[in-house]
């Protein structure tokens, strides 16, 4: 099969149940992505399967894509904002064949996105459904090994250890260090793990009109937080949650105010900074707006 | 004869998911339920789908006392789902309610526990109307401000029973309220107060 028929809709691979998954299974991720709205920011054990792709690449974000999905809906799939990386290119394809729902790269157009480490740039609409790919869900796993204990941490709503810990890299740097997996606090009650975002993202996930799913396919856990809830990055009063600045706006297209990556272009070292966000960079660019071009 | 069960099984029961995820992700936003389904009285079509697409041998399921008094119910549910049916609805994983009138108090039912919240009991409820945009006033996640939905028939001191289950959060049950064609969504996390 040509790369061009696998991304055609309605063309699914024979002997395959719809989306990979045996319903039994769906069934038994449906259930934990119900309690998971419930009780915004707790993570919900579930009977993670075997993917046919590693641990690592997505399997949690995978099972939750494929219980959600039906024939109607439009996917992409993203890794680090890009739509043609490897991990992208091969979960859109897995999907492509497994269930042949139309995909697209558009975030506008999408009515399920599943991601490794990014939000879109482009906010996010009512109805769509946005599914994290993460490694470690809980976010107080580095600094309590025992899950019998972190139960119980979050069971008393005790999250002391986790400002003690933004605490010692003020004592230490001056400042919050903390660049990704920024720990944020849902509804006002639980402490949640973003999944390895940059913070950068942190302020788009709070009041979003998207549905956001977590799914940790290793640690079989499955998370959410429903549309129109408050999400805050946990701070200090006189160290207020700040996001990563950018001094020069996308080299191709001149965003400013949009998570920017450092792409070596020889040797010798020369950068340029782009859009991490392919799709919103074309979109910007099919659009008329350039950005200097230049390398740094 | 058995009544049958979805007739695609695969996509109507992901689309009956997909009707009472956004349900509970939305409080108080009514969404459609085309069940197909004919399943023997005193269950409902939507009832019926909402078991046919959640429940299996994994989940024990409690049927109010209308729905237990009709051994074809039993049969059908047992049939197309596998689930054990129980007479305790602390054990009760889903528990079906034709009469919502008669619903026994929501602390008989299974809140889950301190370090596993999620091991609570989802009550499902057969309403005659749901009608959004007038009646009780809900807040919380999955509300952009506030909402107003109106239902009935209603459990006895729904409101205060909604009030306690809000106070126990995390723990509670979570509500799936249905009417011909509709369904909508109450889990413990939204506040409800009288209009």
């Amino acid at each position: 099969m040509s790369a061009t028929a696998m991304i055609e809709p309605s063309r699914s691979e024979a002997g395959y149940n719809f989306a990979y998954l045996d319903e039994g299974t769906k069934r038994m991720i449906r259930r934990a992505i119900l309690k998971a709205i419930a009780v915004p920011g707790y993570q919900v054990p579930f009977a993670s399967r075997e993917m046919p792709m590693p641990y690592g690449w997505g399997t949690g974000g995978v099972q939750v894509t494929a219980a959600v999905l039906g024939r109607a809906d439009v996917l992409k799939v993203i890794d680090q904002g890009a739509d043609d990386t490897t991990n992208a290119v091969s979960i859109r394809r897995f999907f492509a064949r497994t269930s042949g729902v139309a995909t697209t790269t558009r975030t506008t157009e999408a009515t399920i996105i599943q991601t490794r480490h990014r939000i879109p740039e482009t906010p996010l609409r009512e109805g769509q459904v946005l599914v994290y790919q993460v490694p470690i869900p809980e976010p107080l796993r580095f600094l309590e090994p025992r899950e019998t204990e972190t139960r119980q941490l979050h069971a008393l709503r005790e999250y002391g250890a986790m400002h003690v810990k933004l605490y010692e890299d003020i004592s230490r740097h001056g400042h919050i260090a903390t660049t990704y997996a920024y720990p944020v606090e849902v509804a006002g009650r639980y402490v949640m793990d973003p999944s390895p975002t940059p913070k950068f993202d942190n302020p788009k996930m709070d009041d979003c009109p998207a549905l956001q799913l977590f799914g940790a396919g290793r640690e079989r856990r499955i998370y959410a937080v429903p549309p129109y809830t408050s999400v805050r990055s946990l701070d200090f009063e006189d160290h207020p949650f700040r996001v990563q600045q950018f001094d020069q706006p996308c080299a191709l297209c001149g965003a400013e105010g949009v998570y920017l990556d450092e792409m070596l272009l020889d040797d010798a070292g020369r950068r340029m900074f782009v859009c991490s966000d392919t799709d919103h960079c074309e979109g910007r660019r099919a659009d008329g707006h350039v950005g200097t071009g230049d390398a740094v | 004869m058995l009544a049958p069960g979805f007739a695609d099984p695969v996509h109507d029961a992901q689309g009956t998911f997909r009707a009472v995820m956004d349900a509970l992700a939305r409080p108080g936003l009514p969404r459609r339920l085309e069940a197909g389904l004919e399943p023997p009285a005193p269950l409902t079509p939507e009832l019926a789908a909402i078991a046919l697409a959640l429940t299996d041998a994994d989940t024990p399921v409690w049927l109010d006392a209308g729905l237990a008094a009709a051994p074809e119910v039993a049969a059908y549910l047992r049939f197309h789902t596998g689930a054990p049916l129980t007479d305790d609805p602390a054990r009760a994983a889903f528990a079906l309610i034709r009469d919502p009138a008669r619903c026994p108090p929501f602390v008989r039912f299974a809140p889950g526990t301190p370090a596993y919240p999620d091991t609570s009991t989802t009550l499902v409820l057969a309403l005659d109307t749901i009608t959004a945009g007038e009646g009780l006033r809900l807040t919380g996640p999955g509300i952009d401000g506030t909402t107003r939905i109106a239902l009935a028939p209603l459990p006895e001191r729904f409101v205060g029973q909604l009030a306690e289950n809000r106070a126990g959060f995390p723990l509670g049950i979570d509500l799936i309220l249905t009417a011909p064609g509709r369904v909508a969504g109450l889990p413990r996390s939204t506040a409800v107060t009288e209009s």
